[in-house]
């Protein structure tokens, strides 16, 4: 009925983190959230993430996607999530979710942010409006990548980037087959 | 105008259906055909829509212009003679579009921009077209014979993503909006060099947040953004437009705000002949402002004249007042729908009768409107609403009835 106040606990596998794909990147002082819709990202064996949200709201399905650690098809990740939350209004259909990326690699975060869109999005109905935040303090240009995940318009305009949809597909369904 | 007498409504005439993603924008057809015209509407379905009110009085879809955007189609305007369409897509392009009786055909394609082009504009005469982008540039075409355009100036100066573009109601002025939280006025010198004379909003009374959209009044003296920042500003130029030496130029000055009205961005604006202004949000609700006739406040100020919460299901991308009949409103949302409202004043009998819910036993009524007489038997009915005959009949409609 009222804000519920959750708190995730990820599961989160990290791997080795490819020195390459940085690169591919941005170097860390020229970056800029904005250019990372600009990226087309390699195929997807490159990152993936592990969130396991679960919810103390009965109503809603749980936002809840566990992979197998264990899967042989598992991705390679290059971020971690230490910490989510989560605050859900059902009354008023809102939803707001702050997140703190462990790699303070801007481009990273806006990706996981597309990606917590995306599966939120899915989860809840049309009607209920989502506003994604990094935590304060957990990124440089944390004010950049804000205003970028929160602009309907770059998110559509970004979902429209076959490259960028299908790292998103792939981040969210990692548990498709995926041969190396 | 007129300014009706009593309490206003915005009353909801039809919801147009068919695009199957969130609709962006709306434009009406400065002539159009019929008594009210003819609405453009842009989908992320990769199509634009032509509606057009049919003889039965409804709207309906009689076009569908689709097969040449390869993705989300984000912006329409007409030509200032109603016979051209230019179409602005996250692709890239902006489509010229011919209109030949009821079908249209794509007579043009511009490309030039990086990326997603967000926002396509004319001139009051129809010489020239602007459009802007997420490349952060506004590009000015000339429309030559042969439906050819010509690129004469890229204009660069946002620093980020430009989300809309608007040219003066007379003037070859244009105003650009964008992600860099900025307006900027841009004029010409003479042989295609264009500059930026005026940025609004550096000095502290500017947007705090993505400007998603502007308007300018009938007058061209005045116009009102939107933002991200929950905001609505006004913008006054203190030069008389019709003077010989005014361009509309480096004089605009910050009027007043609008703030507390809207929770969530605002992301269309505009001001009819009339002077209403409509602001259309993500918090799904439509307001309409009009300036305050305050004789108390020596500033010009403007207040909230109506609200329409719920007037979708989801964010409202759109709005847009009819250039003919200065009470209709078009309005598109994310829910993939289109309304038309009307603009009106609310009914002192239906405040009488939602407080009463009576059925009636019998009657056999000619007469079906919201203060019914029975022209059958003497009974004198009220209702919510205009009541078809065959529904007393059911006795499905609460109403009540007085002997008179």
């Amino acid at each position: 009925m009222t804000l519920g106040m959750i708190n995730a606990h990820p599961v989160v596998h990290a791997k080795k983190e490819r020195v390459a794909r940085s690169e591919d990147l941005h170097s860390d002082d020229a970056l800029d959230a904005l250019d990372v819709f600009d990226i087309l990202p390699p195929v997807a064996s490159s990152i993936c993430f592990l969130l396991d949200l679960s919810t103390e709201l009965l109503e809603f399905d749980s936002v809840r996607d566990i992979k197998d650690p264990e899967h042989p098809y598992s991705l390679e990740q290059l971020s971690v999530l230490s910490e989510e939350s989560i605050a859900v209004d059902e009354k008023l259909g809102r939803i707001k979710i702050t997140f703190t990326p462990t790699v303070k690699h801007c481009s990273m975060a806006t990706v996981i942010g597309l990606c917590l869109r995306v599966k939120l999005i899915q989860s809840f109905p049309p009607h209920f409006k989502v506003d994604i935040n990094v935590s304060p303090g957990s990124l440089a240009d944390e004010e950049a990548v804000n205003k970028l995940l929160n602009d309907k318009e770059r998110v559509c305009a970004a979902l429209e980037n076959p490259s960028l949809r299908q790292l998103v597909d792939e981040c969210l369904y990692s548990n498709e087959l995926y041969s190396l | 105008m007129e300014l009706l007498d009593g309490e206003l409504e915005l009353r909801e005439i039809q919801k147009l259906e068919g695009h199957t993603d969130r609709v962006w924008s709306l434009a009406w057809n400065p002539t159009g055909t019929g008594v009210a015209g003819m609405l453009a509407s842009c989908s992320g379905d990769k199509t634009v829509r032509i509606w057009q009110k049919g003889p039965s009085g409804s709207w309906d879809c009689s076009a569908v212009l689709e097969d040449t955007h390869t993705r989300t189609v984000r912006s329409c305007a007409w030509s200032p003679s109603g016979k051209l369409l230019a179409t602005a897509s996250f692709d890239g392009t902006t489509a010229i579009w011919e209109r030949v009786g009821g079908e249209f055909e794509c007579v043009a394609t511009l490309e030039g921009h990086e990326n997603e082009v967000k926002s396509v504009s004319w001139n009051a005469s129809g010489s020239l077209l602007a459009t802007c982008a997420r490349d952060k540039t506004v590009w000015i075409w000339e429309a030559q014979p042969g439906n050819e355009f010509e690129c004469v100036s890229v204009l660069q100066g946002h620093t980020q993503d430009v989300k809309m573009v608007q040219w003066h109601p007379f003037l070859d002025v244009l105003v650009s909006v964008g992600y860099d939280n900025s307006v900027k006025v841009w004029t010409e010198d003479g042989d295609d060099d264009w500059h930026c004379v005026q940025t609004l909003g550096e000095a502290g009374s500017g947007h705090t947040s993505t400007v998603w959209a502007l308007s300018f009044n009938s007058a061209g003296d005045r116009m009102v953004t939107c933002s991200d920042d929950l905001t609505l500003k006004i913008w006054d130029t203190s030069q008389n437009p019709s003077e010989t030496s005014g361009d509309g130029s480096g004089s605009w000055s910050h009027l007043c705000t609008l703030s507390g009205y809207h929770d969530r961005t605002i992301f269309s604006v505009h001001w009819s002949r009339d002077g209403l202004i409509a602001s259309g949000a993500a918090d799904d609700a439509i307001r309409l402002f009009t300036e305050s006739k305050d004789r108390m406040v020596d500033q010009p100020s403007y207040k909230m004249l109506v609200k329409r919460e719920k007037a979708h299901d989801m964010d409202v991308n759109s709005v847009q007042w009819n250039l003919k009949e200065p009470k209709l409103l078009a309005s598109a949302s994310d829910d993939g729908t289109i309304k038309i409202w009307e603009l009106s004043e609310v009914s002192k009998v239906d405040n009488f009768v939602q407080s009463h819910h009576l059925l009636i036993g019998f009657c056999q009524p000619q007469v079906v409107n919201s203060i019914g007489l029975c022209t059958l038997a003497p009974l004198f009915m009220s209702s919510s609403r205009d009541v078809k005959e065959s529904e007393l009949l059911d006795s499905k409609v609460p109403i009540e009835v007085f002997d008179t």
